[in-house]
């Protein structure tokens, strides 16, 4: 089998002098759709920002994608290495329109007629998008929002997505969609993701595989399948 | 009061071009400060300082190394747009962008130093600036004068305002000045390199700011000297605010607001000093933004979420 599009390996994470993650490893393989669960302050977003080298978290180990090592060096970098990342809370750009979200999302893509074919793309995805393109995002209701903020990450064509927490603050029902939607676009484009989240039993409806994050460890791991019926996930992140 | 300026159109239409001079002077240095805020989020309070060097440097260039005098002013918005980005990659960089206190101050030290090595170089004593436009009246009537200088600044304002409007939401480097100043950490994760695309910003305001000024100190009623942007810059401040700091036309025409509200307010009810003019149009700009706390013109941040 070839090598994991990421591979991470001893990974410590700390905001100053608190330490978040004490040494995970952890890989998702293209094509692969992973997701990271675990409670409040296990460590999960701190996973995600230690990917993306986020400032204010100080990494040691190694996280490389497709080989390479994204550890040291910043976020535009690992944008330009293939990766998109849906932060916590979206991360619009509430004063800008909807268009110009996407349009900076295509930031590090050249061909001005695949950013138009994109946004095109995403306003069928997501039709509710296109009626308010002049809108600033900022008056987006969340679900809306979100919708923005997956179509924004993907403008940028990467190879891995990562979605923090999609779910949260959004009603049941829009968050049944939305992962719906990520399924198809993992479907259909063979996108690669790895997903945060704590409504667990929807993320692993739609996971390949998944890990357990627990207090800056990884506790548990195995296929999606295998998790729902394990009794110590049921208990703790299912609740039945 | 005085209510001959009333019944006179004449003394009025006089007052109104007065302002309109002041205001027009006040937009093109206004745009310099919203220019930055746009771009950073940030007050620059050495941008009046900032653009006195730069026109220093005009005068330089025209004075003493003999260049023509718009090659001069051209030379001189270069040289401060390289020196805006050395200020930004060695005092702002440092600093962590999202946290606006210490880089406030910063800009406090700034004006400070360069106030300083300005009065140092050149001492305070003024110094006759060459004439950029032509002298005389473009409309007379009766005591009432509309200067040509007065309408080539007001020319000079809109047209820059055109070009960095059309920068702002046309361009590639402008959807990026956007976003950093609306999501920090959203714009490195869509590949925006924070850092450089804030030094270009803070060379373009520098190269604006350079320009303004130096239409300033152009106006025949005027001498160049290290002290001369000091008041300006608080009428311009007052004007930025009002047109709503994010919103360049709201510069314009906060600067042509206060222009009109500092030389009227003092000639209209004249028990207000003329050393109290500051004051009164800053008190103007305080009942405004009671009423409408984001400016005439600026984005009320309303985010749902």
């Amino acid at each position: 089998m070839s090598s994991p599009l990421l591979e991470a390996a001893g990974v410590k994470a700390a905001y100053g002098q608190v330490n978040v993650l004490h040494g995970v490893d952890f890989s998702v393989n293209e094509g692969e759709v992973v997701v990271i669960l675990g409670a409040n302050g296990a460590g999960k977003t701190t996973t995600l920002r230690s990917i993306s080298a986020m400032r204010l978290v100080t990494v040691e180990g190694s996280i490389k994608v497709a080989g390479t090592e994204t550890v040291g060096k910043n976020p535009a970098d690992v944008v330009r290495m293939g990766v998109a990342h849906v932060p916590q809370g979206r991360g619009t750009f509430p004063e800008l329109s909807v268009e110009d979200n996407l349009h900076s999302g295509a930031y590090v893509v050249k061909d001005r007629s695949q950013i138009h074919k994109d946004i095109d793309r995403y306003f069928d995805m997501f039709p509710v998008l296109r009626e308010r393109r002049d809108q600033l995002a900022g008056s987006l209701s969340g679900g809306e929002q979100q919708m923005l903020a997956v179509s924004r990450a993907l403008m940028s064509r990467p190879r891995l997505l990562l979605l923090d927490e999609p779910s949260l603050g959004l009603a049941p029902l829009i968050v049944e969609q939305l992962f719906e939607t990520l399924a198809e676009i993992n479907r259909d484009t063979g996108m690669t993701m790895l997903v945060v989240e704590q409504n667990a039993q929807l993320a692993l409806s739609i996971a390949d595989r998944a890990y357990v994050l627990e207090a800056g460890q990884i506790v548990l791991s195995g296929e999606a399948e295998a998790m729902k019926t394990d009794e110590a996930v049921r208990q703790a992140y299912l609740g039945y | 009061m005085d209510f001959d300026l009333l019944t006179s159109p004449e003394l009025l239409l006089a007052r109104i071009f007065d302002g309109l001079n002041a205001g027009a002077v006040y937009a093109l240095v206004a745009v310099a400060l919203v220019l930055i805020f746009k771009a950073t989020t940030l007050i620059n309070f050495a941008q009046g300082e900032m653009a006195m060097f730069g026109a220093f440097l005009a005068y330089i260039g025209w004075s003493e190394w003999g260049l023509p005098m718009w090659i001069a002013v051209v030379v001189a918005m270069i040289l401060s747009a390289l020196g805006a980005a050395a200020i930004e990659r060695t005092l702002i960089r440092p600093f962590d962008p999202s946290d606006h206190l210490p880089l406030v101050i910063v800009t406090l030290g700034l004006l400070l130093i360069i106030g300083a090595v300005a009065g140092m170089i050149w001492k305070f004593d003024p110094r006759p600036f060459p004439e950029l436009f032509p002298s005389g009246s473009a409309f007379r009537l009766g005591i009432a004068n509309l200067r040509w200088y007065t309408v080539f600044t007001l020319a000079a304002a809109v047209a820059m305002m055109a070009l960095l409007q059309f920068l702002l939401s046309r361009t590639k480097i402008g959807l990026a000045f956007r976003a950093v100043s609306s999501n920090l950490e959203s714009s490195e994760l869509v590949g925006i390199r924070v850092g450089p695309t804030l030094q270009f910003g803070w060379a373009l305001a520098a190269a604006a700011g350079t320009f303004g000024a130096v239409i300033f100190v152009a106006d025949p009623v005027r001498q160049i000297e290290p002290s001369i942007m000091l008041s300006v810059l608080i009428f311009a401040s007052a004007a930025a605010a009002l047109g709503g700091l994010d919103s360049l036309w709201g510069a314009l025409v906060g600067g042509l607001i206060v222009g009109q509200v500092q030389t009227l307010l003092v000639n209209v009810f004249t028990f207000i000093p003329n050393e109290m003019a500051l004051a009164a149009a800053v008190f103007v700009l305080l009942v405004v933004l009671v009423a409408k706390p984001s400016g005439l013109f600026g984005t009320a941040r309303v985010e749902r979420v």
